[in-house]
């Protein structure tokens, strides 16, 4: 029998659709190993094999009563710990939510419900989704699954969605949610060796998203394929009057039009991106990305955008500053923590409260971002950033005139070890290809492109234009397709 | 521009974060380290550039004028939203007392 756990989403869809397993026994299988990986990796902070197996029998009896099933029917799925999931804890991997049920279920997540997904459980991330490798949630770093060969340290997953893309690479879940700010997606994608998309600003509904920073925050599957990308990303997509910046805009059908073929497609090959000094291993992936979009049809073009080189300054002042704004809500009055020290006054127990509550890395943004927003201050750091990211949006404008997709590096290095990157902005640095997408609000997507000397995965990006998902997704089957990833980490746990 | 640890305890003060001398004298060098990095959008000419207001183009719309039409942000809920407060007393959110 197949195991099912090695499944693709799309595997299990059509396996679950055609009788080959059920829906019951694909949940079980993935519960258990949920349960045995759970100690070694800490992918979850909570695991709901209950919710899992409910979901799966609601599928069987459907299918077995001839009812038509949904897009994902019978796909047991892990859930970023930032959706709020209606009576299951909801932490944002901080203390200052710990023991908050949601009364509502999110937009996202009731999307993927409908579409007959269950819940394997809320995954670990970093704390607010603040971080690049998982080690400031409050519940405990998450390890990744890889490890250099002969070496047993432990590895960072990547970050925020760390637990996603440690939890889809070791085969707990068979695809995942993320969300994206600076390149919470896509960096743990490159990592761990997954697929992960960030699709349009405004694609998916924030409605019920934890937020960090609203105009960059956007939510997106992780997986094994491509295809499986698309499918999850058409469920999770889609407007909602509820959010104040969804796209009015049909979903299309990406899946049925996705298509390895680029004939007549340009493909732009930013020349900032080339840094000085940029690892050798990951320029030569990059090489070969660009030898396999050539044979796979697309006309190559040197592009340039002037203004990255600011992007990473711009975004850590803007998110920041959104994230001020954003965390003012925990005030220990209307849910989550509160910290009333005898005799102390409102003023007083607000400050107590989020001193206990918040991570020392979400403190670190919510005073940068408060400085950077205060008087004598806001123009000189805020709007300067507005505007820079205005020229940053402009330069991709440009560049989308001669050319439909962007390729690039995901990240500048493969995984480093946990507790490598001790000061915050060494930190910061790893997201240097990944935030100027971000800043545009443009669909972008990591998929892997092979191994480095060290045995870990690399991975490549691919940037569209706006409402574009289906050319990014299809410059990204055309990479899996040559690129004959198989590579899984060696089971440990 | 740098901060120093009277700033940091200002801005703290204006974020509601308590902080301890020991918590500032750990923040200053990391919060200088930041603010000496991003200094460098000071260079780029952004003469007659607007700030970024929307990523990507949107209408701001309005909701049909009906009361409760989307129960999940209608009101009446009262127990809902007092579920998760540390401390709700007699329908309300309890805070300490702030009348002298």
């Amino acid at each position: 029998m197949t195991n099912l756990t090695d499944l693709t989403l799309t595997g299990i869809r059509d396996g679950v659709a055609g009788g080959d397993f059920t829906a019951t026994e694909v949940a079980g299988a993935f519960n258990a190993a949920v349960a045995e990986a759970q100690e070694a990796l800490n992918a979850f902070i909570v695991t709901t094999p209950e919710a899992a197996l409910a979901a799966a029998a609601k599928v069987d009896a459907d299918r077995a009563a001839g009812k038509p099933l949904g897009k994902l029917a019978g796909v047991p799925i892990g859930m970023k710990d930032l959706f709020a999931t209606k009576g299951v804890q909801t932490t944002a991997a901080s203390k200052i939510l710990e023991g908050f049920k949601p009364e509502y279920e999110s937009t996202v997540s009731q999307k993927l419900w409908d579409a007959g997904a269950g819940l394997l459980g809320k995954l670990n991330l970093d704390q607010f989704a603040m971080g690049s490798s998982n080690e400031s949630s409050a519940y405990g770093k998450v390890t990744s699954p890889w490890r250099r060969p002969n070496d047993t340290s432990a590895l960072a997953p990547g970050g925020s969605s760390g637990g996603s893309s440690a939890a889809v690479a070791a085969r707990i879940v068979p695809a995942a949610t993320g969300t994206d700010t600076g390149g919470s997606i896509r960096q743990p994608a490159a990592f761990t060796g997954i697929s992960g998309i960030k699709p349009t600003y405004g694609r998916c509904s924030r409605w019920g998203i934890v937020a960090f920073a609203s105009s960059l925050d956007q939510a997106g599957p992780m997986a094994h394929t491509v295809q499986d990308c698309a499918v999850m990303l058409e469920a999770m997509a889609g407007f909602d009057a509820k959010d104040a910046t969804s796209l009015d805009l049909p979903v299309p059908n990406w899946e049925a039009a996705l298509s390895g073929d680029l004939k007549g497609k340009k493909v732009g090959i930013p020349r900032e991106y080339r840094l000085e000094g940029l690892n050798a291993e990951v320029a030569k992936s990059w090489d070969d990305g660009i030898a396999w979009l050539k044979d796979a049809g697309a006309e190559v073009v040197d592009i340039s955008l002037p203004h990255s080189k600011y992007a990473l300054a711009t975004y850590y002042i803007i998110a920041p500053a959104e994230a001020s704004s954003n965390l003012a809500r925990y005030d220990g009055v209307r849910y989550g923590l509160r910290d009333l020290p005898d005799g102390a006054n409102l003023q007083e127990m607000y400050a107590a409260t989020r001193a206990a509550g918040f991570g020392d890395e979400v403190k670190r943004r919510i005073l940068i971002g408060t400085y950077v927003l205060s008087a004598g201050f806001y123009d000189a750091y805020y709007t300067q950033a507005q505007k820079v990211r205005t020229l940053i949006a402009r330069d991709f404008e440009e560049a989308f005139k001669q050319v439909d997709v962007i390729l690039a590096p995901t990240a500048p290095t493969s995984a480093f070890a946990l507790g490598e990157k001790t000061n915050p902005l060494d930190m910061y640095l790893g997201d240097v290809f990944s935030v100027p997408a971000s800043l545009a609000g443009l669909p972008a997507m990591s998929v892997p492109a092979g191994l480095d000397s060290q045995g870990l995965p690399l991975g490549l990006q691919i940037i569209g234009r706006p409402f574009d998902e289906q050319g990014v997704l299809n410059a990204g089957l055309a990479i899996e397709q040559r690129a004959g990833f198989s590579a899984k980490p060696t089971k440990w746990w | 521009m740098s901060v120093d640890t009277a700033t940091v305890a200002k801005i703290a003060s204006l974020a509601r974060i308590k902080v301890t001398p020991g918590d500032l004298e750990a923040m200053v060098p990391k919060l200088n380290g930041i603010l000496a990095w991003v200094e460098q959008l000071g260079e780029v000419d952004v003469t007659g550039v607007e700030p970024m207001t929307a990523v990507i183009p949107n209408t701001l719309r309005l909701r049909e004028d009906i009361t409760n039409a989307d129960p999940l942000t209608g009101g009446g809920i009262r127990d809902a939203v007092l579920a998760n407060a540390p401390a709700a007393e007699h329908g309300f959110f309890g805070v300490p007392k702030v009348i002298e």
